[in-house]
């Protein structure tokens, strides 16, 4: 899992487009109060696309889905699992 | 899966009490129409063969007897949930999805057309017992496609009538189970005095069959022959089918195809939509080109939707009104003939947007966005039941419509 969250944090450092740097962040921080737009959040969710090999499913295109990095690495987590 | 050799065998294990509910249905065409039709729908079209996977998976789910009333042992489906079948399983494989209409249409025309014949309650429960397949003959050396005429005549003995047509086209004729065929009441009669006769297997041969090598809708094994049918006269369905055509052939005809076309033209998008994904996860930051042609599929694939269901909800309300006055009248056939015209153009349109908005990976035959099939499909909608000829019957009626 901390394999997982490194290189989520990777994606949101290139594509997030926070206030603050991402090493500020600890996993449960919220990354909208952090300056996380809706546009960035699709650019945050093609990248975990890309970077993870999955597909976000429509059910999985909610806020809640991509408000932490423990949520998105555990949301990552349970697609590469449906893939593997 | 077994691969039929000529007509499939009718599988007997479906309990006619325990009929699939039709939230059931809906999930088991989903499932079908992904894991069967989508794998097969290339095979089919490249071999212009029967897609029997298809129908053998929606037999075992008993999606043939959807539109029998659940009294009969059937679903009980609206012509609303019918029109979701079709076009998911069109989706997937334009020729499964018309085939699939096809079949709807008949059973439909049957339902509603009975007129308390104890036969057609009887064969209705057969054909949800044992997922019978029903094809049509109604094109004739003559008349052509124009259904409301007939050349060959109903030539009744006793308590037997015989038939010979020599029809142009009969879909999917060598692997359905039994056959609608139309005809002149007797030898007599006006070309447009017809009746509509149900030929069971058994009852029926066809010989000096054509060939079926098309554009498109290549599954659906369309090649015409001469019909010969001798069966009892109780399986004279109709003898006024200028009824069954207002009431229920041409409005589930026009909106079913419809339906069958927006699955293809969905399909086709959907390519579209995948490649857009692709696109976007490989340059992050940026909206690519495909983005802004999807947004316009979309748009018009909606339109097209839109358009299929308010035509759809007019007739479910006039029909739950039994209001045939108000099915039979020029304005409601214009709005029928219309939808026709409208969506056969709206999925060539569609596909062929989709293909320009993939561009070449689309244009060949061998990748997996492969726009190939949908295009030829799609083609085939204008011509059945040609455009033009109904351009023509609109304009008789354009003659005494007054305009909404």
């Amino acid at each position: 899992m901390l394999e997982l969250q490194t290189k989520v944090r990777e994606v949101i450092e290139e594509h997030a487009r926070l206030s603050c740097p991402v090493e500020n962040l600890s996993v449960d921080d919220d990354l909208y109060n952090a300056g996380l737009t809706s546009h960035a959040n699709v650019q945050v969710m093609l990248a975990l696309e890309n970077a993870f090999d999955i597909e976000f499913p429509d059910d999985m295109l909610r806020p809640e889905v991509f408000e932490s990095i423990a949520a998105i690495s555990e949301a990552v987590a349970t697609l590469t699992d449906a893939a593997a | 899966m077994t691969i039929f050799d000529g007509k499939p065998k009718v599988v007997q294990n479906i309990d006619p009490f325990n009929a699939p509910s039709v939230q059931v249905l809906d999930t088991r065409i989903d499932e079908i129409g992904r894991d069967v039709t989508a794998p097969a729908a290339y095979y089919v079209d490249r071999d212009a063969r029967f897609p029997e996977e298809t129908f053998a998976a929606l037999r075992s789910a008993g999606a043939l007897s959807a539109a029998v009333p659940k009294e009969l042992g059937g679903t009980g489906c609206t012509i609303e949930q019918l029109a979701r079948h079709c076009r998911t399983i069109g989706s997937h494989c334009g020729s499964s999805g018309l085939i699939l209409s096809m079949h709807h249409i008949m059973v439909a025309s049957l339902v509603r057309h009975s007129n308390d014949n104890p036969f057609v309650s009887q064969y209705l429960r057969r054909c949800a017992a044992e997922q019978r397949l029903i094809a049509s003959s109604t094109s004739e050396v003559g008349p052509r496609g124009n259904m409301r005429r007939s050349e060959c005549a109903l030539e009744i003995a006793g308590p037997i009538f015989t038939l010979e047509k020599h029809a142009t086209t009969i879909s999917y004729g060598d692997y359905a189970n039994d056959l609608l065929v139309t005809a002149r009441n007797n030898p007599d009669a006006a070309p447009n005095d017809q009746a509509m006769v149900l030929a069971l297997e058994g009852d029926y041969s066809i010989s000096d069959k054509g060939s079926w090598d098309t554009i498109g809708m290549r599954g659906t094994r369309s090649e015409g022959g001469r019909i010969n049918v001798r069966a009892p006269t109780e399986q004279i369905i109709s003898k006024d089918f200028r009824k069954v055509t207002t009431l229920t052939k041409v409005p589930y005809s026009h909106i079913l195809w419809s339906s069958c076309w927006l699955g293809i033209a969905t399909g086709a998008v959907n390519k579209a939509r995948a490649v857009l994904r692709k696109q976007a996860r490989k340059q992050v930051g940026t909206i690519p080109q495909v983005a802004y042609n999807v947004v316009d599929l979309d748009t018009r694939l909606q339109s097209m939707k839109s358009d299929i269901d308010a035509v759809l909800h007019e007739f479910m309300r006039l029909d739950e009104s039994n209001d045939e006055a108000a099915l039979d009248n020029v304005a409601f056939t214009l709005r029928l003939n219309n939808l026709k015209i409208n969506s056969s153009e709206a999925v060539v349109d569609i596909v062929t947007g989709a293909l320009r908005a993939i561009g070449i990976l689309a244009y060949m035959n061998n990748s997996e966005v492969s726009l190939s099939r949908y295009l030829r499909d799609a083609h085939s909608a204008a011509l059945m039941i040609s455009n033009d000829r109904i351009r023509t019957t609109n304009a008789t009626l354009m003659l005494v419509h007054k305009g909404d």
